[in-house]
Order: structure tokens, then C-alpha cells, then sequence
């Protein structure tokens, strides 16, 4: 029910309307709930309106937490790895006799 | 889709799994609560339950509008259509919630009864323009979400002089319901119900920020995580209630920041205050009647209101005995434990609204979940 998508507002249209375009579909929405409206601004569409505006930055940033998450990740899989491998190569270095 | 395809990235989802199963802790269980239908349909459809360890567990929660609406609010636009020959408009989501005798505003419709599914409010209006000598009623419900551009629509009616057009308003009010659950005796007294924390509306958030969400983590001792409707949002949302449960805080975190800021879409919000004040009390679906949870149409408005233009009385009408959709919705039952779901109870032909809509529990454990729960026999 409180289904809203982001959309890419691609004219101003008056009486606080705008043309969104969705991965190709053109829809003419109010934009009546918000202050203003520029060309290019992604807005939140629901039931016709835009009910508020995507924050391209804030996006960008949220992605990166969850990239900063993987590089973490892969930093720490390498960390584990290296650690095995050089546990492995202790533990072989100790089974031959010197 | 920009800005939806990158927030449903399957590999970095693992990677959010594996932070989780690092970080929660073995010796202690996590319950959180997914108020949102749109969340309870996300952690469904991409099986964010299977991701989780055994000892994080997700509780459905009420927010979705159509499984809250009570019979008698359905009953009330059926007399509309079936007994004042009225034109009523709604969302495609009421459509098919069961109400009173084994009707539903679809098979009202099958019946001859002038019933129209429109995308917007402001279709409603619309239809209003081009049947004059027709009184048209837009049956309207939803959360905080959906209320604006009802506002909107009622202003519009009374700008452009409309005479025949009128609202009937169960927009109800979020906060107001996570009260309720908090203050239930299953939350407070039995602790059937243990809930660590909440992830927050994402949406509904837009309109109204997220200081209203304060007050259960400072009073309530509850965390609460706003996130956004994709799975990456509920999955990042899981592990930042796990930290806040390991570090004893209680806040209000926001992960959904491309969207939802403290105050919310202010604009949108003097919109409705001007159109709509609270209700004393409302009743909800498996909830019961909830103190000031509900708008109504203020009296300045009041020639758009269809409760006082067709003098409309609210009769509560008691849910289908084998349905436990009043359980589930307060978190008490999981789909599976009503002895009806997937048999009798379908989407195809449902009893109880938890089953009509998309984002209701039962709906989202049919279409998505239900398959898992039957073992894998070798051939």
C-alpha cells in the first residue's frame, strides 16, 4: 500500500505538475507536496504524487556504507586467509624434520 | 531502475549476512519488529529470513493499511454503493478484503454495484467532474503515506465548487499503533511477544521524519531503525539493531538517508493538518479500537465528508471465527500457526485481510515462504 518508486523528473509542467520518466515510461504527476522541483531531481512517486526527493549523495553514501561492509569483509577474508596460510606453512615447517 | 537495482545487489546482501552472523551473539536471542507491510513483503520475496542466524528473528507487524481496515469500514462503502447508488472509487487493494454476509467491494461490483479502482485520489476527483448528476465517494485508506494526496484532493474538491464528491477517511496514524503493541499485555505483561526493536517505517517516514519515533526509544527503551523498502535497507537495518542491543543504546537511527530526514515533508504535513484532525478512538483489525490513531475530515470540510453527508453509523462486526489474522497482526501468531492459511485461506479466495494484499503476513508466507517449510524428499 505504501508502495513508492523514484523517478527521474524530466519536464516541469505548470500547476505543480511534473513529466517523471521510469526506465522509459513517461507519467505526468503533481508535485504539489513539494517546495520545488528541478529537472533531473529524482522524486519519490506515490498514488501520483511525489511525496518527497531522493538525495542522489545520501544514496551514494548508503551504497558505500554497504561497500565499505564488503571491503571490510574482503579485507578481513584475506587477513583469515593469510593467517591460515602462514599457520599451514607453520605447522608444515614443524612436521619436517630440519 | 536507478536507485532500486543497486539496493537489491545479491552478493553484497551475503556480505551483510556474514557481518550479522559475526556480530550477533550466540548466547542471546533478537527479536525485531518490521512494522511496515512493504518491509514484511521485502524480507518474503528476497528470503531475508534465510540469511539471518537461527537466533535473529523477524516479527511481522501491523502496518499494512489493508489488513488493519475492520469489516465495518468495508461495510460502510458496500451500503454506498449497493444502497445509495453511489459511484465509489477506491484503491485496487480494498477490492477484495472480505466484509460482512461473505461480500467484498468486488463482488459488490460483480452484483452491479458502480465500484472503480483508480491509481490515484485525484482519478476520484476526476470521476467526480465527469458524472455531475452521480454522488461519487473515494473510499480512501492507508497510513501517513497515502493522507497527503487525499488532503490534496478534498482541497481541490472544494477549490473547483464540486458538489457530488465526498471522502471516507480511515487514513490511520502509525505511530499511534506501535504504541498500542507497546503497551500491549503480550509486550508489557506475558512477554509472548518480545520485541528488541523496531525497524522503522520507510515511507510513511518521508512524510513524517523521524522525530515522532523518539519517544519509544527514550520512554519505551526501544531501539528503532528507519530503513528503506529493498532488501539491502532491511538487511543493514537487522544489523544496526543488532548493534545497538549489543551496546545497550536505545536511538533513533536513520539508514534510509537518501529519503527520510528528522522532520519530514513539511509541506505535506501542514497539507493534512489543515484537512484532517484526529480521531478520539478507531477501530483496527486485530488490534482493536485504538485511541487517537485515526484522522476524520475536519468540520471546515465537511460537505467532503461522507460520514456526515450520508449520515454514516460505524457498526464493529466480529472477523471470521477461524481466522487468526487478529493474532498475527499483533505479532502473536506466525501465518502457519491458522489452522485456515493456504487451505481454505488463499489469495486467490481470501477470508482474512492478512491474505489479501501483497504486503500482508499471510499473503507475502504464501507467495514467497510457504515452500521451505516442506521437506526436501530425495527422489
Amino acid at each position: 500500500m505504501c508502495l513508492a518508486i523514484p523517478v527521474l523528473v524530466v519536464e516541469v509542467l505548470p500547476n505543480q505538475r511534473a513529466m517523471i520518466d521510469l526506465s522509459g515510461v513517461r507519467k505526468a504527476i503533481s508535485t504539489a507536496l513539494l517546495d520545488d522541483v528541478a529537472v533531473g531531481d529524482y522524486v519519490i512517486l506515490h498514488v501520483g504524487y511525489a511525496i518527497g526527493k531522493l538525495d542522489p549523495e545520501e544514496a551514494v553514501r548508503t551504497l558505500a556504507l554497504f561497500g565499505e561492509l564488503a571491503q571490510s569483509e574482503a579485507a578481513f577474508d584475506a587477513a583469515s586467509k593469510a593467517a591460515s596460510e602462514a599457520a599451514s606453512e607453520a605447522a608444515a615447517g614443524e612436521a619436517i624434520p630440519s | 531502475m536507478k536507485y532500486i537495482n543497486e539496493f537489491r545487489d545479491g552478493d553484497i546482501a551475503q556480505k551483510i549476512a556474514a557481518r550479522i552472523r559475526i556480530e550477533a551473539d550466540p548466547a542471546r536471542s533478537y527479536s525485531f519488529m518490521e512494522f511496515c507491510g512493504g518491509h514484511t513483503h521485502a524480507i518474503s520475496r528476497y528470503g531475508v529470513t534465510e540469511l539471518l542466524p537461527d537466533n535473529v528473528r523477524m516479527i511481522h507487524g501491523p502496518g499494512c493499511p489493508v489488513c488493519v481496515l475492520p469489516i465495518g469500514r468495508i461495510d460502510l462503502a458496500l451500503s454506498l454503493a449497493l444502497e445509495r447508488n453511489v459511484i465509489v472509487c477506491t484503491y485496487g487493494d480494498t477490492m477484495r478484503v472480505p466484509a460482512s454476509g461473505g461480500m467484498s467491494l468486488i463482488k459488490a461490483k460483480a452484483r452491479g454495484g458502480d465500484i472503480r479502482m483508480v491509481y490515484s485520489a485525484a482519478d476520484a476527483l476526476g470521476i467526480a467532474e465527469d458524472n455531475p448528476t452521480r454522488e461519487v465517494v473515494f473510499f480512501a485508506i492507508g497510513f501517513e503515506t497515502t493522507t497527503p494526496p487525499t488532503a490534496l484532493v478534498i482541497r481541490d474538491a472544494q477549490a473547483r465548487g464540486l458538489t457530488n464528491f465526498s471522502v471516507l477517511c480511515c487514513h490511520v496514524l502509525t505511530p499511534s499503533a506501535i504504541t498500542h503493541i507497546l503497551e500491549s499485555p503480550e509486550v508489557r505483561e506475558y512477554g509472548t511477544v518480545p520485541i528488541d526493536g523496531f525497524i522503522g517505517p520507510a515511507h510513511v517516514s518521508i512524510v513524517i521524519g523521524y522525530q515522532p519515533y523518539v519517544p519509544f526509544a527514550e520512554d519505551y527503551r526501544k531501539p528503532v531503525v528507519i530503513a528503506g523498502f529493498e532488501p539491502l535497507d532491511v538487511m543493514q537495518a537487522i544489523l544496526m539493531l543488532i548493534r545497538q542491543v549489543n551496546e545497550q543504546r536505545c536511538e533513533v537511527e536513520n539508514e534510509f538517508t537518501r529519503a527520510v530526514s528528522a522532520q519530514g515533508n513539511l509541506t505535506a504535513q501542514a497539507v493534512v493538518a489543515d484537512v484532517f484532525d484526529v480521531r478520539p478512538t478507531f477501530e483496527w483489525r486485530g488490534l482493536g479500537e485504538v485511541p487517537h490513531s485515526a484522522l476524520r475530515i475536519r468540520e471546515a470540510y465537511a460537505l467532503f465528508d461522507a460520514e456526515r453527508r450520508f449520515d454514516l453509523r460505524y457498526k464493529p462486526v466480529a472477523d471470521n471465527k477461524a481466522c487468526e489474522c487478529g493474532a498475527i497482526l499483533r505479532g502473536v501468531k506466525r501465518p502457519t500457526d491458522c489452522k485456515i492459511f493456504g487451505t481454505v485461506c488463499t489469495p486467490e479466495n481470501p477470508m482474512g485481510s492478512c491474505m489479501v494484499s501483497s504486503e500482508g503476513a499471510c499473503a507475502a508466507h504464501y507467495s514467497y515462504g510457504r515452500f521451505k517449510d516442506i521437506a526436501v524428499v530425495a527422489a
